[in-house]
């Protein structure tokens, strides 16, 4: 059943280019699983470890720049010495994004899990935004605000095939497709092996998690790598299928997108940044119809405080919980909160 | 060396009132254990108070700061009553996800009330700089610095000679104790709110006049509040105050002697480094006064 479910979803997701036929929507799709992706990332720190990134664009941004520099090729000035870079192949680029992201995230993870508590969270705030104002100065590297335009698309060189370039709207979304769907099994893999067990241990205790021999630091620090490479790699999707990457790709409402996607879909949830990015991906488009920008913000503003008073594990354990409630069938659903080894200390309190 | 001098003294002038920032978010922070995103917004909304009062409704410039700090402060009584009083004894993160909520709604709200576009306030103060030697100072700035140290003793005072402070040090250290000895730890968790955001609005209010309003000057005031607090140790005030006047140090001696166009990263610079070197923040040793 379930698994009939899941080919079922596949198909409509594979086939959707085929029959959608409106480009503006097709293109909100693209962007949406791009979101998706970065939301899966957060999630990895938020709803597995417990550890709050508010610079996750951050590491989005870095993905996007690095990608974008490398596949378009810069010449700057450093103390005297000139470095010039020619420009390499889309595919490669993507690589380098996803790497530059990752190593990103282990400086800051290294950095801030010295200490628990807040700083993390303010380490992450302050990384996005001298990440921001450093692509706002340096204009020799990253143009400034001028931005750094006609990034060619994502390209892969198959042996005997010749180059395919990623150009059209239909070959970006499959490329989307590739790159969520990839992710998700990548924080799948993580979440149910020996390490998501760990996190999530520590999560829930760490004096406990420390007591029966978890090296917290280091699975804190490996968390902070993959999420900040999967939200690497999901801004190298974007500025490859934009084309244009200037320093508003920090602001930091799209590390509050983010937030509120994976909050509202069900922090610790595999699916839950996929419900809550589709959902907060086409919201501001109907929004954009009825309500401008700021009483769209506003809304989401609103929204983000009702989730925490209302639905404070999100949509994904609720909806879950109701089939359980009314079918008692645990297999329609996945497990409303993760892979559960210890007593939620953090469910039990009193809200 | 003049320039040297010269940005000294506009480092100490900054310094006041970024002390000012520091102080309300660090308060917050020790006695409540919120990390309040909404710090930069009354910030912001006490600069727009004052914009407001000045050019919308004619009130007399020394007037209208006092009003502008006392709005601030109801405000802030008004977001704790609302959003933190429910939320107690839930985490951390639950808390700062609902700040944040807040800090986005109070942020838009002043881009619908007040406009996008950055605004200067008339002050009746002289054009003509205060000159001593080759260093000048702007009337204005000088008058901005008295108070923030007025506003910076006045709250010492607070803390350290009055009942409610004393009430406001038994709930930092044990709440729990301090409920059981009666003192009304709700009460007491509006006030601290309330004061916080005052010398927040405070800070608007006073470097508002100086550079130009705008709707997301709060972004950067909260991220600096943050500097702040982390240089001194979260729920430090003594390390609080000289957070500001470091913070101010290090950005007019990066603005001078590096780049201007970096002034705002010295900040995050700061934090990084204290990261490195004690994570507890420089003064962590030190007396805790909060």
């Amino acid at each position: 059943m379930k698994r009939g479910l899941t080919a079922l979803w596949l198909l409509l997701l594979a086939t959707l280019p085929l029959w959608l036929q409106d480009q503006y929507l097709l293109h909100v799709c693209i962007v949406t699983g791009i979101f998706v992706i970065a939301a899966m990332s957060l999630n990895l720190l938020l709803g597995y470890t417990g550890q709050l990134s508010l610079g996750h664009v951050g590491f989005f941004g870095i993905g996007a720049y690095a990608s974008a520099l490398t596949a378009t090729g810069f010449d700057v000035d450093i103390f005297g010495h000139t470095f010039v870079h020619d420009p390499w192949p889309g595919g490669i680029s993507f690589l380098v994004g996803t790497a530059a992201a990752g190593l990103c995230g282990y400086l800051i993870g290294k950095l801030s899990f010295r200490v628990r508590g807040a700083y993390f969270v303010i380490v992450t705030v302050s990384f996005a935004e001298v990440i921001r104002i450093i692509a706002v100065n340096w204009v020799d590297l990253t143009q400034g605000p001028l931005a750094i335009t006609n990034i060619p698309p994502f390209a892969l060189g198959l042996p005997g095939l010749g180059r395919y370039a990623f150009a059209s709207k239909a070959s970006n979304y499959y490329l989307m497709l590739a790159a969520a769907i990839a992710s998700y099994v990548i924080v799948k893999r993580l979440v149910g092996s020996r390490i998501g067990r760990a996190m999530v241990a520590l999560r829930e205790n760490e004096s406990l998690a420390v007591s029966v021999g978890i090296d917290v630091t280091r699975y804190l620090v490996l968390a902070a790598v993959v999420s900040a490479a999967l939200a690497g790699a999901a801004g190298s999707l974007y500025a490859q299928y934009i084309r244009i990457v200037d320093p508003d790709i920090f602001l930091f409402i799209y590390t509050v997108t983010m937030v509120i996607m994976v909050m509202t879909g069900g922090k610790g949830t595999l699916a839950g940044p996929v419900v809550g990015g589709v959902i907060f991906g086409f919201v501001p488009v109907i929004g954009r119809s009825f309500a401008s920008p700021e009483v769209q913000w506003i809304l989401y503003g609103g929204l983000m405080i009702l989730i925490v008073f209302l639905l404070p594990q999100g949509i994904t354990p609720a909806v879950s919980g109701f089939f359980k409630a009314r079918f008692g069938d645990a297999r329609m659903a996945p497990p409303a909160n993760g892979n559960l080894v210890l007593p939620d200390a953090s469910q039990a309190g009193g809200r | 060396l003049a320039q040297l001098v010269q940005h000294l003294v506009n480092a100490v002038i900054l310094g006041g009132t970024y002390a000012l920032l520091g102080i309300g978010l660090t308060l917050i922070f020790g006695i409540m254990r919120v990390v309040n995103f909404t710090h930069g917004e009354l910030y912001a909304f006490g600069a727009y108070a004052v914009y407001w009062l000045v050019a919308g409704a004619g009130v007399n410039f020394f007037l209208a700061i006092p009003i502008a700090i006392a709005a601030g402060l109801l405000l802030g009584a008004l977001v704790e009553y609302a959003l933190l009083r429910p939320m107690r004894g839930a985490d951390i993160d639950a808390t700062m996800l609902v700040m944040i909520g807040a800090w986005i709604v109070m942020q838009n709200s002043e881009m619908i009330v007040w406009g996008g576009v950055a605004r200067s306030i008339e002050t009746p103060f002289p054009e003509t700089p205060l000159a001593v030697g080759p260093v000048s100072v702007s009337w204005l700035r000088v008058f901005a610095f008295g108070v923030a140290l007025a506003l910076i003793a006045g709250a010492y005072f607070l803390i350290n000679r009055t009942k409610l402070g004393r009430a406001m040090r038994a709930t930092f250290q044990d709440s729990d104790t301090a409920a059981l000895m009666g003192v009304n730890i709700r009460a007491i968790h509006t006030a601290t709110f309330a004061i916080g955001s005052g010398l927040a609005a405070a800070a608007g209010a006073l470097l508002g006049p100086v550079f130009l309003v705008e709707p997301t000057m709060g972004d950067l005031a909260s991220l600096k509040a943050f500097a702040i607090v982390i240089l001194g140790g979260l729920g430090n005030i003594t390390g609080a105050t000289i957070g500001g006047f470091g913070l101010a140090l290090v950005e007019e001696m990066g603005a001078g002697y590096v780049s201007s166009g970096y002034r705002d990263a010295m900040g995050f610079a700061i934090i990084i480094a204290v990261l490195l070197i004690k994570p507890t923040g420089l003064l962590a040793k030190a007396e805790r006064v909060a």
